[in-house]
């Protein structure tokens, strides 16, 4: 048995309104740091699991995104794999 | 025969479960009974409610937790029964990560927790969960979440609004929800959700009576 590392993003979908992204976005101007033109909070997750290869890891962690991590009506997900 | 039994779903987080309870006892002398999360039994209860709180804390997103305990999962063939389960505020938000109803509820547009009482129209009469007849006035009643905001893609809303799904509406949109959505109900008409507060609204002196209807109706069917 092998050990991953899994860091998991989601996001809220394009279509989706973040108003704590907006609010984020507008302290960052008071902040005086000009120039940016979006600014959308998303979550990280980070995950370590056991399993015989890296397929198996992607297929455990593709029903956790699905089922649980993100709700596809309002967010997107991606994720990378490390062998530790 | 056994008196009609409606359930309340006590999660860890539920705040709402005795203010719906003293609703449906004290004001309309319907007969309830608590039933913890974990329990999977749900032979001896003709209704369901699933009030309002924070149930786990609303870890991840609101309702998300809850979608697992034991009780949810009886839900499916509760539903399918077609008993009639009732999902408020927190409730609500339980029933669209569930998949009983479309859509899902995220962050008021203003980032603001509102307590308030809000003006409704009654838009639809499907289930029997309001009356657009008697009711064509509007209805009063109180919100209060931070998480309320009523979304879903265009595909899905043609949907609701083809199939008089959508139930309630708000006047003065509160929150930023698409197409001013304040509850809604499945196609088979047993599974109501709706954001506002009809338990916080059964007696004259505190906040009106325009929610005895929707909780009456639990039994009407």
């Amino acid at each position: 048995m092998d050990q991953f590392s899994v860091k998991v993003f989601i996001r809220l979908r394009p279509s989706v309104l973040d108003p704590a992204g907006e609010a984020t976005k507008s302290a960052s101007n008071k902040l005086g740091v000009e120039g940016i033109k979006s600014l959308r909070i998303g979550k990280m997750i980070e995950v370590k699991i056991e399993s015989e290869t890296e397929n198996d890891v992607r297929k455990k962690v593709d029903l956790l995104c699905d089922r649980l991590f993100a709700n596809t009506v309002i967010e997107d997900y991606e994720y990378s794999i490390e062998t530790i | 025969m056994e008196r009609f039994t409606v359930g309340i779903v006590v999660f860890p987080g539920s705040n709402c479960d005795r203010d719906v309870s003293w609703a449906l006892e004290a004001c309309l002398d319907i007969k309830t009974k608590y039933l913890w999360h974990e329990s999977s039994d749900l032979g001896d209860v003709d209704a369901i409610v699933l009030p309002g709180g924070f149930s786990y804390g609303d870890y991840l997103r609101c309702g998300a937790i809850a979608r697992f305990s034991p009780l949810i999962n009886s839900l499916h063939d509760f539903v399918k029964s077609g008993r009639r389960v009732l999902g408020i505020c927190n409730g609500f938000q339980i029933l669209t990560e569930s998949g009983f109803l479309p859509g899902a509820l995220v962050a008021n547009k203003n980032l603001n927790f509102i307590c308030d009482d809000v003006e409704l129209d009654v838009i639809s009469s499907k289930g029997g969960w309001l009356n657009n007849e008697h009711q064509k006035e509007g209805i009063n009643l109180p919100i209060a979440h931070g998480e309320g905001r009523y979304h879903c893609d265009s595909d899905t809303l043609k949907k609701l609004i083809d199939n008089d799904l959508i139930a309630i509406r708000y006047r003065n949109n509160p929150n930023g929800s698409t197409f001013d959505i304040a509850g809604i109900t499945n196609e088979q008409g047993n599974v109501f959700g709706l954001m506002p507060h009809p338990e916080r609204a059964c007696d004259e002196k505190i906040g009106g009576i325009d929610g005895l209807y929707t909780l009456k109706s639990l039994i009407r069917h």
